[in-house]
């Protein structure tokens, strides 16, 4: 394959990276995955391109999940700082690239209608926001830590403290939705979601602490890089 | 330096009012929605209608449908689709979502137009992902036009499906109601199973 359309092709799901549909563990993949084998196919340009939401798609606040809500006060809970970069394969940076993300507050509780834990809501804390990354692939939000929270899974199930994210990046196959989690946590062991994915892998879920992001009577910091599916490597041509 | 991919994780129950949160009703702006079509946008208006199913048949109330398609011109409005032969148009972004929460039947619905044919090969589809909790990991598939027989024939990507499966990517007018109805439904398990793809 050759010129232009070599260096636009994406790599493919690196499959010892990614979690199966089937898992018997996480109860509702059972009746809810595909079961057949894909299909394979050649990307065309339905493949090479996808949505682009640039910086005129976030308003102000959308990034500081700390105010964007606010209706009578502060929202309660530890305030943090999450940061990172998202890149492609090749460690390039994803300039101008939207970054997408929901979570629980501080007490474990969704303000989903669907959520019914019995945690309490946050009058001044809705959950969602959004950014783009800037010409070097940075993002930064600033937000609550969430909390854990049950869920029905399996007898006394909880989930890991967790952030879900969603990004687009260079093309619609190159889609992540995601969850970043915290250091040490340990409900780890526990969790069928953050194991269905294979080890070696899981361990890229976790931000790490990073006391240089933290702001001085303010906020600690967590650092979260994504990798997005980049360009596929091309064959050397001599 | 090789960097490992993120891999995915599911996208839950609770998606709603961080990705479609008009749509839900929650108060954040959405970015995208059901209506991808806006009052200048060329092309011939389609609604396309479809229902999630599990593996027992049953509904599924909480999936992400997204959709991503070619204008009228077959063109994508995206910069490594640099055909200047197929125009952009200014009132067509190409990109949908919509949950299966908030119609009693649990549907999903968009308000688009029917793309064109992208480069000459493809028929014209709908590119789609499923994402729902209960999966770690998204799906992909297409939705292809029933009436365009011809087209959908000498379609590469249809031709690399097994014949016996290809329906499942088929949507089919829907007479029974007013303006130009597709109806889609995607099935995850069963004799049905919708056609995903490895890509
Ligand atoms: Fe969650």
């Amino acid at each position: 394959m050759a010129g232009r359309e070599g260096d636009d092709m994406n790599s493919n799901r690196d499959w010892s990276s990614q979690p199966p549909y089937i898992l018997e563990e996480y109860k509702s993949t059972v009746l809810r995955g595909p079961t057949k084998p894909l299909v394979p196919i050649a990307q065309s340009l339905s493949e090479l391109t996808g949505p682009v939401y640039g910086h005129e798609a976030v308003r102000d606040f959308d990034s500081d999940l700390t105010k964007n809500a606010r209706v009578n006060g502060e929202p309660l809970g530890e305030r943090i700082i999450v940061a990172g970069h998202v890149v492609d394969e090749d460690n390039r940076p994803l300039p101008n690239t939207l970054v997408e993300i929901w979570q629980c507050n501080s007490a474990g509780r969704y303000v989903h209608a669907a959520d019914q834990h019995d945690a309490p809501l946050d009058p001044n804390f809705l959950g969602a926001g959004r950014c783009v990354t800037d010409e070097n692939g940075r993002y930064e939000f600033r937000t609550i830590k969430p909390g854990a929270y049950p869920w029905r899974n399996h007898p006394n199930a909880w989930r890991p403290n967790h952030i879900h994210l969603s990004l687009f990046g260079k093309s619609f196959v190159s889609r992540l939705v995601t969850q970043m989690y915290f250091p040490g946590d340990p409900l780890f062991e526990f969790d069928p979601i953050f194991n269905g994915v294979p080890e070696g892998a899981r361990e890229r879920l976790v931000s790490s602490f990073d006391l240089s992001l933290t702001e001085p009577e303010f906020a600690l910091g967590y650092n979260f890089d994504i990798v997005l599916r980049g360009p596929k490597a091309t064959p050397m041509e001599d | 330096m090789k960097r490992g991919q993120t891999p995915s994780q599911t996208v839950g129950p609770f998606f709603a009012y961080g990705l479609a949160p008009e749509q839900y009703n929650y108060p954040f702006a959405s970015l995208a929605g059901g209506s991808m079509a806006g009052d200048t946008t060329e092309g011939q208006r389609i609604r396309v209608i479809g229902h999630v199913y599990d593996g027992a048949g049953d509904l599924v109330p909480d999936a992400l449908i997204e959709i991503w398609q070619a204008n009228a011109h077959g063109r994508y409005n995206h910069q490594a689709d640099d055909r200047k032969d197929n125009l952009l148009d200014p009132d067509f972004k190409g990109f949908g979502r919509f949950g299966t929460g908030t119609t009693p039947d649990n549907r999903f619905i968009f308000d688009t137009i029917k793309p064109g044919s992208v480069d000459g090969r493809q028929a014209p589809h709908l590119n789609v992902v499923v994402l729902m909790r209960g999966m770690l990991l998204h799906a992909y598939t297409r939705m292809y036009f029933a009436d365009e027989e011809a087209a959908n024939a000498s379609d590469p990507i249809l031709s690399a499906v097994p014949e016996d499966r290809r329906g499942t990517l088929i949507a089919r007018r829907d007479p029974d109601l007013p303006g130009v109805v597709y109806r889609f439904d995607i099935h995850m398990q069963g004799e049905r199973e919708t056609v995903f793809f490895d890509v």
